[in-house]
């Protein structure tokens, strides 16, 4: 038998398989299919401190192996989120759940965190700083690393729990950012966001997408993934979850070699609802195959 | 919504783009109102078709070639098989029909409405269906309502075949209930001419189909709500406009 369990900042994981923000809902929609106690935990739809309803549609637009979206963090605001969705969350899912929280500005994230914070089964808080700082030209906190490092200390100053930044690919150099949040107290780092695209509709000439642009996702960004979790996980001490494109097995045990401690999947739950628990149950096969006994000895076997 | 692999046993056009696909082997409940997600080879997303008729596990869908996803679904063959997400959506409300319900369908919005009437009439109801095309080239499934024991009317914007003009020139005196699926502005031009209450299924890009991505949201009177999940059929009087 192998073993799957993986440590995530002193919490284990039965396997490392994370159903990524924004793709699970908050699990009640995927556990009406299966049971979600099967994954290692996963990440709930980001929140934030007011409801939104996000962007006009179309919101969505296809792509050569991927998709965009310009969702725009629709959620019904953190208050709504403690007292509907997280009591649902709870009857479907009895592990702890990672909450994902978005802001603009820094007042934003620490509100919404300490909150957060007194739910029983939050067990990390994932900080998505790839938003909007309306109070800073409107530029996304995570281009810059003094911003992500102000979020940071802000959300680390408000809670107990670990704390984990979520990183923008969008940028030059990710590992001064992630560095940046590493000296800021960040217990640790999830990576990639989506890459920032778009598409025309060549009938009409105008962008598909309302909002002109969107976040990329989907099998063809998982090499750009796995450079950066390969470059922020040998640059920093901070454990690193890695993201962007993975759908199997394999692409799991890959990231995990590039340093990853733990991998999220994301746009692979929209198109195949079964995703995640079908990755679940190809792990050990795949394990096995590449010879490894123990799946936390090859985490960062490619540095 | 579950997650089944079909068989192709028939994909032929029904006009120059319009094509009737029947699949095979489906386990799942599909009701009146109700869509599957199809994915195809070569593509990331699935495609969303509303259900025209199920009976004894056939799924049948009507959907026209508009973009290069449906337009390599007409070239799937009888025999291949399909990974189909099936029973998605809320579906019509066949409960709150009455006696002599108003089925309005436009172009690619007129197949949901063939099920419904299907169903309604095995109740009893006296079922009116007008049907809205741009020509008669374009017309499909007329026969087939008629074949059911509804009262059709059939409108052409063109002329070339029925009563010229728009559904909305074509609807009868008096009807208890109206069910409706078809164009944005169709939509909307109803729910100003036809008095009764009535539920229209809307149409929006989706990503997933079954509720998790957020991508086809709308804002009702009633809050934000998914088309793919909490529609696509929504009472006439819950829609902003």
């Amino acid at each position: 038998m192998v073993n799957t369990k993986v440590d995530l900042l002193g919490i284990t994981l039965d396997n490392p398989i994370i159903p990524a923000s924004g793709t699970f809902g908050y699990g009640y929609e995927f556990a009406e299919l299966y049971d979600i106690n099967c994954l290692g935990t996963f990440s709930f739809k980001g929140t934030t401190r007011e409801p939104r309803f996000g962007n006009p549609t179309p919101r969505i637009a296809e792509c050569t192996a991927g998709m965009i979206n310009a969702v725009g963090l629709q959620n019904p605001g953190v208050e709504k989120v403690i007292s509907e969705e997280l009591p649902k969350l709870k009857k479907v899912f009895s592990k702890p759940v990672m909450a994902n929280v978005s802001g603009f500005s820094v007042e934003d994230y620490a509100y919404t965190c300490a909150l957060l914070d007194r739910e029983e089964q939050v067990g990390w808080l994932e900080v998505n700083v790839s938003c909007p700082n309306v109070h800073g030209g409107g530029m996304s906190f995570g281009t810059d690393p003094n911003a992500a490092a102000e979020v940071t200390r802000a959300v680390k100053a408000v809670t107990k729990k670990p704390v984990i930044v979520k990183l923008s690919p969008n940028v030059t150099d990710i590992v001064s950012i992630a560095r940046a949040c590493e000296d800021a107290g960040a217990d640790g780092i999830s990576l990639i966001n989506t890459l920032l695209g778009m598409r025309i509709d060549l009938k009409t000439g105008r962008p598909v997408i309302a909002n002109t642009m969107g976040g990329f996702s989907g099998p063809a960004i998982f090499p750009v993934a796995l450079r950066m979790v390969y470059q922020v996980s040998k640059a920093l001490s901070i454990p690193v979850v890695g993201m962007g494109g993975v759908a199997s097995a394999e692409e799991v045990i890959e990231m995990m070699m590039a340093g990853a401690v733990a991998v999220e999947i994301g746009a692979a739950n929209l198109v195949d609802p079964f995703a995640s628990k079908k990755i679940v149950e190809a792990l050990p096969a795949a394990m096995e195959k590449y010879g490894i006994q123990k799946l936390e000895d090859i985490i960062g076997k490619a540095h | 919504m579950k997650q089944e692999l079909l068989t192709v046993i028939e994909n032929a056009p029904l006009t120059d783009a319009v094509y009737r696909m029947r699949l095979s082997g489906c386990a799942g409940e599909n009701r009146p109102g109700q869509f599957v997600n199809i994915r195809l080879e070569g593509f990331y997303l699935r495609r969303p078709i509303s259900v025209c008729d199920f009976e004894n596990g056939v799924l049948t869908i009507i959907y026209k070639a508009v973009g290069r996803g449906t337009d390599a679904m007409t070239r799937v063959a009888p025999g291949e098989k399909l990974d189909v997400l099936t029973g998605l959506g809320n579906g019509y409300d066949l409960s709150a029909a009455g006696e002599a319900p108003l089925l309005v369908g436009g172009g690619v919005g007129v197949p949901p409405l063939y099920y419904l009437a299907k169903e309604l009439i095995k109740r009893g109801k006296a079922v009116s269906a007008v049907l809205g095309f741009n020509a008669a080239s374009e017309i499909f499934y007329e026969d087939e309502f008629r074949a059911l024991g509804a009262s059709v009317a059939v409108t052409t914007v063109d002329g070339s075949r029925g009563i010229k003009g728009f559904v909305t020139d074509a609807l009868p005196e008096s009807a208890t209930y109206l069910y409706a699926c078809g164009p944005l502005p169709m939509l909307k031009a109803l729910t100003k001419a036809c008095p009764v209450s009535g539920e229209l299924s809307l149409e929006e890009r989706m990503g997933c189909g079954f509720g998790a991505c957020m991508g086809c949201s709308i804002m009702t009177k009633s809050g934000a709500k998914r088309v793919c999940k909490d529609g696509p059929v929504f009472g006439k009087e819950e829609l902003p406009w």
